[in-house]
């Protein structure tokens, strides 16, 4: 399938499309569009205006994805809290990772192609499932 | 200042939201109020506030746009440009002085924990740290002040710290 969002991906995008492989549809094909209107026809768009996969309701578009297809697993719900206040900055999760992903998002963006960001953010958004998933089975941080 | 062209340098892009946000219910209202608080925006007239223009800038705003939309409100995106740089520079002192304020609270209350004991000290340094961490991220024209609230925390962790950084500002 064709999904679609908006060029110079941040923590958000970068973390949707890791998503949407990971738990969605694993042959996703990203689009990145300077414009709304520059969506195909045929591709769904996430993290965009006024698209369903986007902010709702105080909601990153990450935590959208996941009600929207009912991904109750709690590790997605932990990185999500990351995502959320690396976006949003809202206070609303005690997150205290998401300063360094935002800054080291913000930094990979300015010497990478949205194509690449993918590439780079895929294996750490991997190791961060893998890290949360250790360290909801441990009560602590596993390392 | 020169009237034309000669000027130092062209004003830079703004981003603008102007929005309607309807009066009942308050509680999303004073939301959308905290939010933009919390941006750090301008507020250029009922309705219209301003930020300079980034790709971050730029999303909270659309973000918060819509969200207004989904209130029941009415809500624009607008870049936009200061027709002159003495605008800009005005617009940016105010956003300054706001920060300004901010960061000399953070001051005196460093400076207030300065004589308390060690673990006090430490913990209000922890504390100070977050809320600066808060400002700096709505700090679009740093003023002087920001270093000084800096130092301020840093001479609660080493009490000895401020002194010597008086010394260098002479």
């Amino acid at each position: 399938m064709k999904w679609a969002t908006r060029a110079n991906i941040h923590i958000d995008r970068a973390a949707c499309a890791w998503l949407i492989r990971r738990a969605i549809d694993p042959d996703a094909e990203f689009v990145f569009v300077a414009d709304p209107a520059d969506v195909p026809r045929d591709a769904t768009p996430f993290d965009m205006r006024g698209v369903e996969l986007g902010h709702h309701q105080g909601d990153c578009s990450f935590e959208t994805i996941l009600r929207h297809y009912d991904l109750a697993d709690p590790v997605l719900w932990r990185i999500a809290e990351i995502v959320h206040e690396a976006d949003l900055e809202d206070e609303r999760y005690d997150a205290p990772e998401a300063p360094g992903l935002d800054v080291a998002l913000r930094a990979l963006s300015m010497v990478c192609e949205d194509e690449q960001v993918l590439v780079h953010t895929g294996p750490l958004f991997n190791g961060l499932y893998e890290y949360f998933r250790r360290a909801t089975l441990l009560g602590r941080e596993p390392a | 200042m020169p009237p034309d062209g000669t000027a130092p340098r062209a004003p830079g892009d703004w981003v603008l939201l102007s929005y309607r946000v309807p009066r009942e219910p308050s509680t999303p209202r004073i939301a959308v109020w905290r939010k933009l608080k919390r941006l750090g925006v301008a507020q250029l007239a009922d309705g219209v506030v301003a930020l300079p223009a980034d790709a971050r800038t730029r999303e909270h705003l659309e973000w918060l746009a819509d969200e207004i939309l989904d209130l029941g409100g009415t809500a624009g995106i607008w870049v936009a440009r200061p027709a002159a740089v003495s605008q800009e520079r005005e617009l940016a002192s105010s956003m300054a002085a706001a920060r300004a304020t901010e960061y000399h609270a953070i001051t005196e209350e460093a400076m207030a924990a300065a004589h308390l004991p060690e673990n006090r000290r430490l913990s209000t340094a922890r504390r100070l740290r977050a809320e600066m961490r808060r400002v700096n991220r709505r700090d679009y024209f740093p003023p002087p002040e920001r270093e000084r609230a800096r130092r301020a925390i840093d001479g609660l962790r080493h009490p000895a710290a401020p002194d010597r950084a008086q010394e260098t500002e002479r």
